[in-house]
């Protein structure tokens, strides 16, 4: 199990038939490569000793021997077929993706993952949940440092799971690697790669495609659990979709919209924008003191960003993947916080008027931008 | 065979620093490649050792991680672009020349401007690191959409630096192959080049066919940053892996491109020192221009899980490994040299012999890659990482040392100090596998490359490797002493200073005059040619 932080030198074994056999074929090229490399070098070095100057070596005058060389093409040859057959055989089973019995979609971000359960209608952000303390050295290192987050990818034992892959912004690389499954995330495409994993456990993995400045924080966390689990999870989930909907509703307290929303904007927006509102400009602009988040002509502008994006830009569109209550909140702290104080409050029947295309639906420049990049 | 006319020639050359701006000299212009390319490897080194020292524990130490990818960027591209290529074209120019008996490369002038174009290129390249946004920081690689929308803005001078590098590379190669093509002494044919000849020649051919293809890829970024294109952008009907499959199609030729003069060097070193003519001549030349030819069709290797179809998968699962079969011919006809040879351990042999057991550790790692099934659990691990650096380092800049202390005699006229080198050496041998083998186990244990921080189970491998990491770079510095001390004086190295030697190189005189093969010297078959009988 991956649970302990404890040396490891090879390939896991892995919980899957395919990561076994990819397993079998590492070990077998390994060996292989191994007694080639103890062959030639046994003779090199031999010869390095035997036929030493120092010695009294004088040199032969042979330069060359068909017969030789004729086997030591061959001899390869031969060896890379033995190999390439049960290879070949592996990746086809690999690249057999039917009949599966679960369709998860999972999205990259930068710089988090979203799986979204294709027959069950329940999607969710899976985020680092290692703090910010144990990066910068303040505190004691848990051993699932940097591979732990906060809502893990739920599945089933034994049953075939299909995972389609795509991306919102750059490439990433989807890798777990006790399922032996690595596949990028390309955005605008969609990959397929599939699992049966035979036990349950939790297994880790991380992000293996340089995605931007923090490729090394967005782990993949797969709880594998059994069918029972599998299926009290799922109804425990909805239910909570079900209440984040129902909060939308409600008429939110400033307190209550600036303490959500410091959650939010900590989880979502401060890789870039950073926990102070700072930014890192010229690429993530600031937050604190911005006209758009200060002034009531930029409100309009501010809710269309942070819902639909800035085209050409690395920000991407968060109406689709955020409650509206979450929406509303972090966009009320972004309004409210570093000294921005504009008092002003967004609430969530707000942001599901302008979602729905409501009457207020503002037609601003960066909207339209989002329009033509999604119609193109 | 200084002659009158030379020395009126040399005299009207300008003194100072524009002596060296305006040189049309091969020999010169060699020197100037060489000395570049050491700066780029101290400052690429530098870069390495910023990483090797983030890594050193885990947890963020010195550096953010927004920087860190622009150390690990830059650290790729300076050592591809600005160390090892240049490295081996001032090899070329020194010693091509001198190879075949030409008086100087085809085309002078040329020459000078490919040169001048890299401290440009480079100095441009470094610039951005202190532009507002920072430098390039999506891997050497450069992927888009990271490298496009996502991208810094000074990612406009990291194309037109790449565009000039570029350049430089294309006119230096157009110089070479005119120069062995054409300027060949009297009798001298094809077979009867020396293989470092040889596998420039075929290197030049590499780099003319796959250099326009960088052209065009980073032109295309520069067209989808700039002007509204989206070769590179789903949703304006492009695709992002077709930026890997362009890149690829360059990337793939430029690995030989730093492996294959590499080869010919060893082959000139194992026979001299083994006091024994090169084991399969033509076999050797064969094997050159098969994995020349196999480079262009193995590209998506690089690409096995960006989700290609399962027969181009096959494919070039198949046509990856087929690389092996001319590679091990190479090992082996190496290892058959030094059998039955007479052999001595000078310090060029040292660096050769070390190339041949380390290159072979990372030409193996490399079979292991080639099983796509396999290579889903390496990608993009440190098991790559290990790989490509077992080519690149212990074997690509080993092979340059060794050619440095090879030739250094005919340079300046004296011998390299053996002691010192051999503690460079030695130091070299150590350091460079404590900081590349763990590589291979932190890999297979799961740590992903590019990382700036990693889990607690990859802690021992990446400390081990730091602690190679600056014994290897730190003990560089002895290669500037043995260098700086062999061009001021030491031991006298008659015309032939290695006993085994063979080749023109070491019919003119140590140090070389400026001006050597003024008419071209006796070449007889029977006696002088690799091929011969």
């Amino acid at each position: 199990m991956a649970e302990q932080a404890a040396q490891q030198w090879n390939l896991p074994l892995g919980v899957t038939e395919i990561s076994r056999e990819v397993f079998s074929l590492h070990m077998v090229i390994f060996w292989i490569c191994l007694v080639i490399a103890v062959i030639v070098f046994a003779v090199m070095f031999w010869s390095l000793i035997r036929y030493r100057k120092s010695r009294g070596a004088r040199s032969a005058h042979f330069h060359e021997s068909t017969l030789v060389e004729v086997l030591w093409t061959a001899i390869p040859v031969v060896i890379l077929i033995a190999m390439a057959i049960p290879a070949t055989a592996t990746l086809k089973k690999i690249y057999d993706p039917s009949a599966a019995d679960i369709d998860i979609l999972i999205t990259g971000y930068q710089w988090r993952w979203r799986y979204e359960y294709m027959q069950e209608d329940i999607q969710y952000f899976s985020n680092m949940s290692t703090p910010i303390e144990q990066i910068q050295n303040q505190n004691e290192k848990t051993p699932t440092y940097l591979l732990e987050v906060d809502e893990p990818l739920v599945l089933p034992v034994g049953k075939k799971v299909r995972f389609l892959l795509t991306s919102a912004d750059v490439i990433h690389a989807w890798w777990v690697p006790e399922l032996a499954v690595k596949k990028d995330a390309v955005p605008g495409f969609i990959n397929e790669a599939w699992t049966r994993i035979d036990e349950p456990g939790t297994y880790r993995g991380q992000c293996a495609e340089l995605c931007g400045k923090n490729h090394g924080f967005m782990p993949i966390e797969v709880k594998a659990v059994s069918q029972q689990d599998y299926q009290a999870w799922l109804a425990e989930r909805k239910q909570q979709q079900q209440q984040a909907l129902a909060s939308a509703d409600k008429d939110w307290t400033m307190a209550d919209l600036m303490s959500q929303g410091e959650t939010v904007y900590n989880t979502y927006c401060s890789s870039c924008h950073q926990v102070n509102g700072a930014g890192i400009p010229p690429v993530f602009p600031a937050l604190a003191g911005s006209p758009m988040a200060t002034q009531e002509t930029g409100r309009t502008d501010h809710i269309n960003t942070v819902l639909y994006g800035k085209a050409g830009t690395a920000m991407s569109a968060f109406g689709a993947v955020l409650s509206p209550s979450d929406l509303a909140a972090v966009i009320t702290y972004e309004r409210n916080a570093w000294g921005n104080d504009s008092g002003d409050r967004v609430q969530p029947a707000e942001i599901k008027t302008v979602l729905e295309g409501g009457n207020e639906a503002p037609q601003s420049a960066m909207i339209k931008e989002a329009d033509d990049a999604n119609r193109s | 065979m200084q002659t009158g006319l030379d020395i009126k020639t040399s005299a009207m050359q300008p003194s100072g620093l524009s002596r060296w701006l305006v040189t049309t000299n091969h020999k010169e212009i060699g020197s100037l490649y060489l000395i570049f390319s050491c700066v780029m490897l101290f400052i690429g080194g530098f870069m390495a050792l910023v990483i090797r020292a983030e890594l050193f524990q885990p947890g963020l130490q010195f550096v953010e991680p927004e920087f860190f990818n622009q150390m690990t960027t830059m650290h790729g591209l300076i050592m591809v672009f600005g160390a090892v290529m240049p490295a081996f074209v001032g090899l070329a120019n020194w010693m091509i020349p001198l190879q075949i008996g030409a008086p100087d490369m085809a085309l002078p002038r040329l020459n000078n401007f490919s040169f001048w174009l890299l401290p440009v290129a480079f100095g441009m390249l470094l610039s951005t690191l202190f532009m507002e946004g920072g430098g390039p920081n999506f891997g050497w690689t450069f992927y888009a959409p990271l490298s496009t929308t996502y991208a810094p803005p000074s990612t406009n001078f990291f194309i037109l630096s790449i565009h000039i590098a570029g350049i430089s590379s294309i006119l230096g190669a157009i110089n070479i192959i005119a120069t062995i093509l054409n300027m060949r002494t009297p009798g001298m044919r094809l077979m009867d080049m020396s293989l470092f000849v040889w596998t420039w020649l075929i290197t030049a051919f590499l780099l003319i066919a796959v250099m326009p293809v960088l052209a065009g890829v980073v032109t295309m970024m520069l067209l989808d940053i700039n002007f509204g294109t989206s070769f590179f952008n789903a949703a304006g009907g492009g695709d992002p892996v077709l930026f890997q499959h362009l890149f690829w199609f360059f990337g793939h030729p430029e690995v030989y491109i730093m492996i294959l003069p590499a080869f010919g060097i060893v082959s000139l070193i194992v026979p001299t020192f083994a006091r024994k003519r090169l084991f399969g001549y033509r076999s050797m030349v064969y094997a050159t221009a098969s994995i020349a030819i196999l480079s262009f069709v193995v590209w998506a290797h690089h690409m096995f899980t960006v989700g290609l179809p399962l027969p181009a998968q096959l494919f070039f699962m198949y046509a990856t490994m087929l690389i092996a079969v001319p590679t091990g011919v190479k090992v082996f006809n190496w290892v058959a040299t030094l059998f039955r040879g007479s052999i001595s351990f000078e310090l060029p042999m040292l660096f050769a012999l070390a190339f041949i057991v380390q290159f072979t550790v990372g030409g193996l790692s490399g079979v292991m890659l080639a099983i796509v099934p396999a290579d889903f659990q390496y990608h993009d691990t440190y098991f790559v990482v290990a790989h490509f650096h077992y080519v690149l380092v212990p074997g690509a800049i080993f092979a340059i040392i060794a050619a440095i202390y090879y030739w250094l005699p005919k340079w300046t006229g004296y011998y390299p100090n053996e002691l010192l080198g051999k503690w460079h050496f030695w130091l070299s041998v150590i350091g460079v596998n404590l900081t590349f083998f763990p590589m291979h186990f932190s890999g297979l244990a799961g740590m992903p490359r590019r990382i700036p921080d990693y889990a607690l189970q990859f802690a021992d491998f990446n400390m081990v490797s730091s602690v190679g990491g600056f014994l290897f770079g730190i003990s560089q510095l002895l290669l500037v002493v043995v260098v700086v001390r062999c061009v001021r004086g030491g031991k006298p190295a008659a015309d032939k200073p290695w006993e085994g030697a063979e080749g023109l190189e070491w019919t003119v005189a140590s140090p070389a005059p400026a001006h050597t093969f003024s008419t071209p010297p006796e070449f007889i078959p029977e006696r002088d040619s690799p091929s011969r009988p």
